[in-house]
C-alpha cells in the first residue's frame, strides 16, 4: 500500500487503471440497468416502483462504504500524516454525499407510492439523513481552514469521531421497530449466508453495486489526479513568481 | 488537580462577569419556549404532547449559543497557548472547560425545564422523569460539542459550521432523551432510555476531551 502513496507512483498506477474502472463501472451499471429497467418482472405488489430499488440499495451501500473508505484514509492521514492519504479522503466526500442524496431521493419517491409518504422520521432514514450531514460537516470543515495541513488533520479527526453513526445505520432496522424493512438481500438460513431474493433480480443488483463501486473509484483517482495537478500547477507558480 | 479547579474557576467567573452567566442561556431558553406557543398555537393538548421533544431541542440550541465562544477568546488572546505550554494535560484543560460550560448552561437548564414543562401543559407524570433525563445527558452537549468547538476555535466564522459538526453528535441524546419522557408520561417505565442516556454520555466524557484536545493541537501548532 504504502508504495503508491508516492504520488508519481499514484499517478503511474491509477492512470493506468483509469480505462478499465471506467470500461467495468460503465459495462456492469449499463447491463443492470437494463436488466433492472426491461428484463425483470414487476413487483406482485408494488409493480414498477421496485424498480427503483436498483438504484436506491447500491446508493445506500455506497453511503456506508464511502464513508468507511474515509475513515480508513483519514487513520492512515493522522498516524502516518501522509497527504496522499488526505487527499483520498477530502476527494471522496463529495461523491459520497452524492450517493447519500440518491439513497435518500430514490428512497422517498419510492416511499410515496408504497409506505403513502416522502418521509417518515423512521430509525434508519434519520441515520442516513444524519450521515449526509456528517458528509456535509466534512467538507465544510475543508472549505473552511485555509492551511492544507490543519484542515487535513481537523476534516480527520471529524470523520474518525462520526463514525459512530455507521453501525447506527446498519442496526438501526433490527435494533429499533421501524418501518424501514430489515436486510433482505442476503440473509443467514440455516446457518449458512443465502440470497433471499430471485437470482433473476438479484444478478442486475450486484452488477449495479459492484458498477458504482468502479464509478466510486474511477470519479476518486480523477478527482485525486486533478488535486494533485491543481497543486503541482500552484508550486510551479510560487517558483516562477519567485525566481 | 488544583490547576483544574482553577480553571474550572476561571471559567465560571469569566462567564458571570462579562457574558451574565448562567441566566443568558436560561433567558434564551425562556424566549424560544415562548416562542412555541405563538408558532403553533394555544393549544394545550397539542403543547403538551410537544413539550417534552421541544424542551430537550431548545436545551440543545440553547448549549450551542455559548459553544463556539468555549476556545474562541482563548485563542484569540494567546490564553490557550498557556494552557498547552502549562503543566495540565490539554485533555483535561477541555474537560474542565467543558464542565464549566455545563455548570453554566446545561445545570440551570435542568432547573429551570419543569417550570417550563408546566408552562408548556406537559403532564405532570413526566417533570422528574425530564429533569433526571436532563442532567444526565445535557453533559452530552458541553462534552461532545467540546469537539466541534475545538475544531474550528481558530476559525473566523465558525459558529455556523459548529452547529453543523455538532448536530449530528446530539442526535442520540435527544432522541433517547425526549423518549424517556415520553415513556414516563405514557405510563411505561424509562429505565432503558435512561441506561442509553448514561452510555452516550458516558463515552462522551472519555472522547470529548481526548478527540477535543486533539483537534486544539491543531490550531496551536
Amino acid at each position: 500500500m504504502l508504495r503508491f502513496a508516492n504520488p508519481k507512483k499514484f499517478l503511474d498506477l491509477s492512470g493506468a487503471l483509469l480505462p478499465w474502472l471506467w470500461l467495468g463501472a460503465i459495462g456492469l451499471m449499463g447491463w443492470g440497468l437494463y436488466a433492472a429497467l426491461f428484463a425483470t418482472p414487476a413487483d406482485y405488489q408494488q409493480g414498477d416502483s421496485v424498480r427503483i430499488m436498483y438504484i436506491h440499495v447500491p446508493s445506500a451501500w455506497m453511503a456506508s462504504f464511502i464513508y468507511g473508505f474515509m475513515f480508513i484514509a483519514s487513520v492512515v492521514g493522522l498516524v502516518w500524516k501522509h497527504p496522499l492519504a488526505d487527499t483520498a479522503a477530502k476527494e471522496a466526500a463529495p461523491i459520497g454525499a452524492c450517493f447519500t442524496a440518491a439513497c435518500l431521493i430514490t428512497g422517498s419517491l419510492w416511499g410515496k407510492p408504497t409506505w403513502g409518504t416522502y418521509w417518515i422520521w423512521d430509525a434508519r432514514l434519520t441515520s442516513v439523513l444524519v450521515l449526509f450531514f456528517l458528509y456535509l460537516g466534512y467538507m465544510g470543515v475543508w472549505a473552511a481552514i485555509e492551511d492544507r495541513a490543519k484542515a487535513a488533520r481537523a476534516a480527520a479527526i471529524l470523520c474518525v469521531v462520526g463514525v459512530i453513526n455507521i453501525p447506527i445505520i446498519r442496526f438501526s432496522v433490527e435494533w429499533w421497530d421501524t418501518l424501514h424493512q430489515g436486510p433482505s438481500v442476503v440473509r443467514f438460513e440455516n446457518g449458512k449466508l443465502a440470497p433471499s431474493i430471485d437470482p433473476s433480480m438479484l444478478w442486475p443488483l450486484l452488477a449495479v453495486a459492484v458498477g458504482c463501486t468502479l464509478l466510486f473509484f474511477a470519479l476518486l483517482f480523477v478527482r485525486m489526479r486533478t488535486d494533485i495537478a491543481r497543486r503541482r500547477i500552484r508550486t510551479l507558480m510560487t517558483m516562477k513568481a519567485a525566481a | 488537580m488544583s490547576a483544574f479547579l482553577a480553571l474550572v474557576r476561571r471559567d465560571l467567573l469569566l462567564s458571570f462577569r462579562i457574558g451574565g452567566g448562567p441566566f443568558l442561556g436560561l433567558a434564551f431558553f425562556l424566549t424560544v419556549t415562548a416562542m412555541l406557543p405563538l408558532g403553533v398555537g394555544a393549544k394545550l393538548n397539542l403543547l403538551g404532547e410537544a413539550a417534552a421533544g421541544f424542551l430537550w431541542v431548545a436545551a440543545a440550541l440553547a448549549s450551542l449559543l455559548s459553544l463556539d465562544r468555549l476556545f474562541q477568546a482563548d485563542a484569540e488572546d494567546g490564553s490557550l497557548d498557556q494552557l498547552a505550554l502549562g503543566a495540565l494535560p490539554l485533555e483535561f484543560a477541555v474537560l474542565a472547560k467543558a464542565i464549566a460550560h455545563w455548570l453554566t448552561t446545561g445545570l440551570p437548564l435542568t432547573l429551570a425545564a419543569p417550570v417550563l414543562a408546566l408552562m408548556l401543559n406537559m403532564p405532570e407524570a413526566g417533570y422528574a422523569t425530564l429533569t433526571l433525563s436532563l442532567l444526565i445527558g445535557s453533559p452530552v452537549f458541553s462534552l461532545a460539542g467540546a469537539i466541534g468547538a475545538a475544531l474550528t476555535a481558530g476559525l473566523r466564522r465558525g459558529g455556523l459550521l459548529l452547529s453543523l459538526l455538532v448536530l449530528p453528535l446530539f442526535v442520540p441524546v435527544v432522541v433517547f432523551g425526549a423518549g424517556a419522557v415520553s415513556a414516563a408520561i405514557n405510563g411505561f417505565e424509562p429505565g432503558a432510555a435512561f441506561l442509553f442516556l448514561g452510555a452516550v454520555s458516558l463515552f462522551s466524557l472519555v472522547l470529548g476531551p481526548v478527540a477535543g484536545a486533539a483537534a486544539l493541537r491543531i490550531h496551536l501548532s
